[in-house]
């Protein structure tokens, strides 16, 4: 129990550290929130489907929570690298307990900037339905960053160079990203990109959010609920397969 | 405290560690000397749980590395080749952690921090970040934190590479210290010849994965009828360069890889 707490503590800290990176971190967001929401506001607004930054806003914190996370388990490289993974699998500690310590840890991250966009996002302007979705909305935040956060440990548990790091973010991070309709509604998409956007994680978490924050779903907060939650399960054990299996 | 018997690593078709056996009993300083890509890594990392032998048997503390990892790691502390602190964090936040990821309770974690950061000079920068630290100052608090679970045996891989000849000079001093006053096992690799006849009561020249002479300084030079430490490794080992030693698994089996063509 400690060992998982220390780990935890290990990433907050490092994230408080990195002030700079916080801040440089929240550029891309805003770029999405601001220049598509109120740049194709107008366009969206004339196909009657309301305000796109009510509508962005959303996607816009999941896309958040995802960078961050994946990034956090993929950090493992840069421990690997530096060399400070050896000291961790050296320790009398059940590997298990320090992958879910960092995979915590990063989650944690995670949410912490994800909050720091949805604050950004209520200065822009967003306004969710009602006080009450904040819970639910920190729920499916937090869903979505146990499940990249995982998966970034999975990949991380094999990654030995930086080459291999942009491979991810480009062909993996990057289509999650868009094929989850963060930034366009689900109905009436054509069918191959309906079917892609189905088994996108992301789409789910993006769809939760919605649901709790601005009460527009497509699938249902109870399905998004279930589906993360399963794919967070199934995501936690190959990561912690995955980092069990480390070889240094 | 480390017994080893008929121990063999292998990649693929490459033998790492070829059938070596030692014993080193309670409170010795053992060097492990030898040229690059002889097996010295390989060997610790077997020895500290990170690699599984191909074959052989390991004991240390009467425990067995390859079924009880957990038990072992208590028993030992270990400074790797490489760096291997977070740099992000304080001396202090690199103690910590260790501390609690070996279990010690936390009146003594503190205690113990204080009185090592103190012995290797270091309690005055303590709150300042690693990455801030010179070369020799990490190699000191990487010795330092390797005693800070009061292990019974200490690893050290290579510990004064690239430091100045004061560092190293101290380092020791503080080790062979530690090594008196806590009665710990000290088993060490070093390519300063001087520095394992100073220090070390034994020692093993191991050459292509074999351990070809053991004993004390004297021992060996009278062996080989040369003046110094460094002159009898010469001529144990012949003066042939090795190819870049494998500091990782990957390495070894990319050189395995090789040698099979």
């Amino acid at each position: 129990m400690h060992a998982i707490y220390i780990l935890w503590l290990r990433e907050l800290k490092k994230y408080t550290r990195s002030r700079a990176q916080i801040v440089a971190s929240l550029g891309q967001p805003l770029l999405y929130l601001l220049v598509l929401g109120f740049g194709l506001g107008p366009v969206f607004q004339k196909a009657g489907n309301g305000s796109y930054l009510q509508f962005v806003a959303p996607g816009v914190i999941g896309m958040t929570v995802l960078f961050t996370s994946v990034f956090s388990g993929i950090a493992l490289l840069f421990d690997r690298q530096f060399g400070f993974l050896k000291e961790t699998l050296v320790a009398p500690v059940p590997r298990l307990q320090i992958m879910i310590g960092r995979t915590l840890g990063g989650a944690t991250v995670a949410m912490l900037q994800g909050t720091l966009i949805m604050i950004v996002c209520l200065i822009a302007g967003f306004r969710p339905v009602s006080l009450a979705a904040a819970p639910l909305g920190i729920l499916f935040m937090a869903l979505i960053a146990i499940v990249f956060a995982a998966l970034g440990t999975a990949i991380g548990s094999g990654l030995q160079d930086m080459q291999g790091f942009q491979l991810i973010m480009n062909f993996l991070v990057l289509p999650i990203f868009f094929l989850s309709g963060a930034l366009f509604p689900l109905n009436n998409v054509p069918k191959p990109l309906a079917i892609v956007t189905r088994i996108d994680p992301l789409t789910y978490g993006v769809d939760g959010l919605r649901a709790s924050l601005i009460d527009l779903t497509h699938f249902g907060m109870k399905t998004d609920f279930v589906v993360l939650g399963a794919i967070a399960v199934g995501l936690l054990l190959l990561g912690a397969w995955r980092f069990s299996k480390i070889e240094i | 405290m480390i017994r080893v018997q008929n121990l063999t690593k292998k990649f693929a078709e490459f033998t790492a560690v070829n059938d070596i056996s030692f014993e080193v009993p309670k409170g010795e300083i053992f060097a492990f000397l030898g040229p690059n890509g002889a097996g010295k890594t390989t060997t610790i990392k077997m020895l500290t749980t990170l690699l599984p032998p191909t074959s052989g048997s390991l004991e240390l503390n009467g425990l067995d590395p390859a079924r009880q990892q957990n038990e072992v790691r208590q028993q030992f502390g270990i400074v790797f080749q490489d760096p291997s602190l977070d740099q992000d964090l304080t001396a202090e936040e690199n103690m910590e952690l260790h501390g609690v990821l070996y279990h010690v309770p936390r009146k003594v974690r503190h205690e113990r921090a204080e009185m090592l950061l103190n012995l290797f000079e270091l309690w005055d920068r303590r709150l300042t970040l690693v990455k801030k630290f010179s070369g020799g100052m990490k190699r000191r608090l990487e010795i330092a934190r390797g005693f800070l679970h009061t292990p019974k045996i200490l690893f050290l891989d290579e510990p004064t590479l690239g430091l100045d000849p004061q560092s190293r000079n101290q380092l020791w001093n503080h080790v062979k210290r530690l090594n008196e006053t806590e009665q710990v096992t000290v088993f060490l690799t070093t390519h300063y010849m001087e520095e394992a006849d100073r220090v070390a009561q034994r020692i093993a020249v191991i050459d292509h994965g074999r351990i070809v002479a053991m004993g004390t300084s004297q021992e060996l030079k009278e062996r080989t009828g040369k003046d110094s430490l460094e002159e009898a490794f010469l001529a144990l080992t012949g003066t042939s360069i090795r190819d870049e030693s494998a500091n990782s698994a990957d390495q070894l089996r990319q050189m395995a890889r090789m040698w099979r063509r």
